[in-house]
């Protein structure tokens, strides 16, 4: 268990957001204030339509509130230039989505590294490295082959090593057991503590898996575009 | 990142088959086709190129073309003989008339008088047979075209006979000639032998061939023979746009090639676009989620740019190669004789493969570039 530093590594403050649905406006987010700690594995769970996806969307600078503040890791990131803030994803947020998105026809190795290679690495060097964090998630040997001569979990794996290569500060999970079995889903969380979380790192993890929920270090609730709990367990009305 | 656009591309291979067939397609179409455009209104002036020697054209002022001209009086000749700057002048008589061949047959054919003398206006080579053999009696000599046409059988045209007007002729050489646009039997023959072959009025010469004098400029003298004479004169050049331009002008040859190359542009907009829109929307999850990763939006247009780079250089090499490949392949046909590829076509091509891949790329991009990367979370 990595020991959480405390640090704030997402400050929102008054996060709301509003999407227009033809002539009506529709808030998803009332005005959120939360934290989000280095070191932790975060759980934000809620029903769909809660505005979960929203949120961490927000909290990782791919979408823009209506009205608050994000800082992530002391950047106000939506004060930054358009190119800054996608400068600054690159840099230090690593996603893992729900349907992979790994490209087809790129090996393993090559997925892993997008974003060195996107940073401007080097091919060559940008493999290496993957292949290193490959063999970490024990899917080393399957750096040659193309995502769709794996299975399910072990294009999981990849998403994983893609997430991690760049060493983000933040690791934004998208439902990462949703497409797994109980037994694969746990493997995958226990993967993900073991690589994802560390002591200047957050772990934010979207999901409505409950049998995961043990797994985190802390939960925040989504209620209809508020937080209704915060805390280390889920309430039992859950 | 580029080398990732390329691998999305060329890791689909049905659609990257797809987009390069669609280019190539598109491209052999138009080159192809303004090739052949090109080579045939460019017969409109073979009667001036298969003339090598001749500098200027006299002609009555009605005259238009080799082929559409009217016959002046025989005086002309030696009214541009006269002229300064002429250094010398020769009879041209060019005709149309039947010949009955021995096997009976009726063929329409051109009959060329060239001077009896010089020679001069036949053309510079000759495939069988010597120039003087025009010195022998009743001689003609038959252009290649002429040879397929009339002796498609595979018999050696030399010593073959000939009924030209009731009178005998003897084909006694074949000359290696730039086909008519209608591909006509050509017979060249001495210019007082062809006022024999062809029944006519009192005037019979077609158009005076001059040359000028050392340091003189043909369009000077040109100008100074119709200043004296009357006459029409167009220097080799001008002769020959004008031969051209009569089939722009006079044929619908032009709309049809026209509507063929639009439709080559048409059908690669439409495969391409719709390929490309094919491949972009089966990738739109990765290129949101490379978005989301940290990738600009001006990389996106890199990468984007790429693949079209990547399938228009192939696909557009395939094209001009295929065009090449099809004027190499019909070379031996007579009509196709002499047919090239002229250095704007393939830069045309260029430009209408340019214009297919920016409209479809465009098209192609704006969802990507419309795509939020939170939408990679929905």
């Amino acid at each position: 268990m990595v020991k959480p530093t405390g640090e704030a590594a997402i400050h929102a403050r008054g996060i709301t957001r509003d999407f227009q649905a033809g002539q009506s406006t529709i808030r998803v987010l009332h005005g959120i204030d939360t934290e989000i700690r280095a070191g932790e594995m975060t759980f934000v769970v809620g029903e769909s339509g809660s505005g979960k996806t929203t949120l961490i969307s927000i909290m990782c600078g791919i979408l823009w509130p209506t009205d608050g503040e994000v800082k992530v890791f002391g950047n106000d990131i939506y004060s930054l230039s358009d190119s800054d803030l996608v400068n600054f994803r690159l840099q230090n947020i690593g996603f893992i989505f729900q349907q992979y998105n790994l490209i087809p026809s790129i090996d393993v190795a090559a997925n892993a590294a997008v974003p060195l290679i996107a940073q401007g690495m080097p091919i060559d060097k940008a493999r290496a490295r993957a292949k290193v964090l490959l063999d970490k998630l024990n899917i080393g040997d399957q750096a040659d082959k193309l995502p769709n001569q794996l299975s399910g979990g072990q294009q999981q794996r990849v998403a994983i090593a893609r997430a991690l290569v760049h060493e983000p500060r933040l690791v934004v999970c998208d439902e990462p057991t949703a497409a797994l079995d109980a037994s694969s889903g746990r493997r995958v969380m226990d993967l993900l503590r073991e690589v994802a979380v560390a002591p200047d790192r957050a772990c934010i993890i979207v999901t409505h898996d409950n049998r995961i929920f043990d797994l985190a270090d802390r939960i925040l609730v989504l209620e209809d575009g508020r937080v209704t709990h915060d805390g280390t367990d889920m309430p039992h009305d859950h | 990142m580029l080398w990732i656009a390329i691998r999305m591309l060329t890791g689909d291979a049905q659609k990257f088959y797809g987009l390069l067939f669609g280019i190539a397609f598109s491209t052999l179409l138009i080159t192809q086709q303004l090739t052949i455009f090109v080579n045939l209104i460019e017969r409109g002036a073979s009667g001036v190129f298969n003339a090598p020697e001749a500098e200027i054209w006299v002609m009555d002022p009605v005259s238009r073309t080799t082929d559409v001209k009217y016959e002046m009086p025989s005086t002309a000749l030696d009214e541009v003989r006269s002229v300064r700057g002429v250094e010398w002048a020769v009879p041209h008589l060019r005709a149309a008339a039947s010949v009955r061949t021995s096997t009976g047959d009726l063929e329409g054919v051109a009959i060329i008088g060239v001077d009896d003398a010089t020679l001069i206006g036949l053309p510079r080579n000759m495939l069988e047979g010597d120039k003087n053999v025009l010195s022998r009696p009743d001689s003609v000599i038959i252009d290649d075209v002429g040879v397929t046409n009339m002796f498609a059988d595979g018999t050696d045209p030399i010593g073959q006979r000939l009924e030209l007007n009731d009178q005998r002729a003897v084909i006694r050489g074949v000359a290696d000639s730039i086909p008519a646009f209608t591909s006509q039997v050509v017979l060249y023959t001495k210019y007082t032998n062809a006022l024999n072959y062809v029944p006519g009025s009192r005037n019979r010469l077609s158009f005076v061939l001059a040359g000028v004098s050392e340091g003189q400029d043909a369009a000077t003298v040109a100008a100074r023979i119709e200043e004296q004479t009357g006459l029409k004169a167009e220097t080799r050049d001008e002769f020959a746009q004008a031969g051209i331009d009569f089939i722009i002008q006079n044929t619908g040859i032009p709309t049809n090639f026209g509507i063929t190359v639009a439709l080559g542009f048409i059908v690669g907009v439409a495969i391409v676009g719709l390929t490309f829109s094919l491949f972009i929307r089966d990738n739109i999850k990765q290129f949101g989620a490379l978005k989301a990763i940290g990738v600009t939006n001006s990389k996106i247009v890199r990468m984007v740019g790429a693949q079209a780079l990547l399938v228009g250089s192939v696909g557009y090499a395939l094209g001009v190669l295929g065009t090449a490949g099809f004027m190499y392949a019909f070379s031996a046909v007579p009509q196709f004789k002499g047919f090239y590829i002229p250095w704007q076509i393939p830069l045309v091509s260029l430009v209408a493969v340019v214009l297919i891949l920016a409209l479809t790329g465009w098209l192609a991009l704006r969802s990507v570039l419309n795509t939020e990367p939170a939408s990679v979370f929905r």
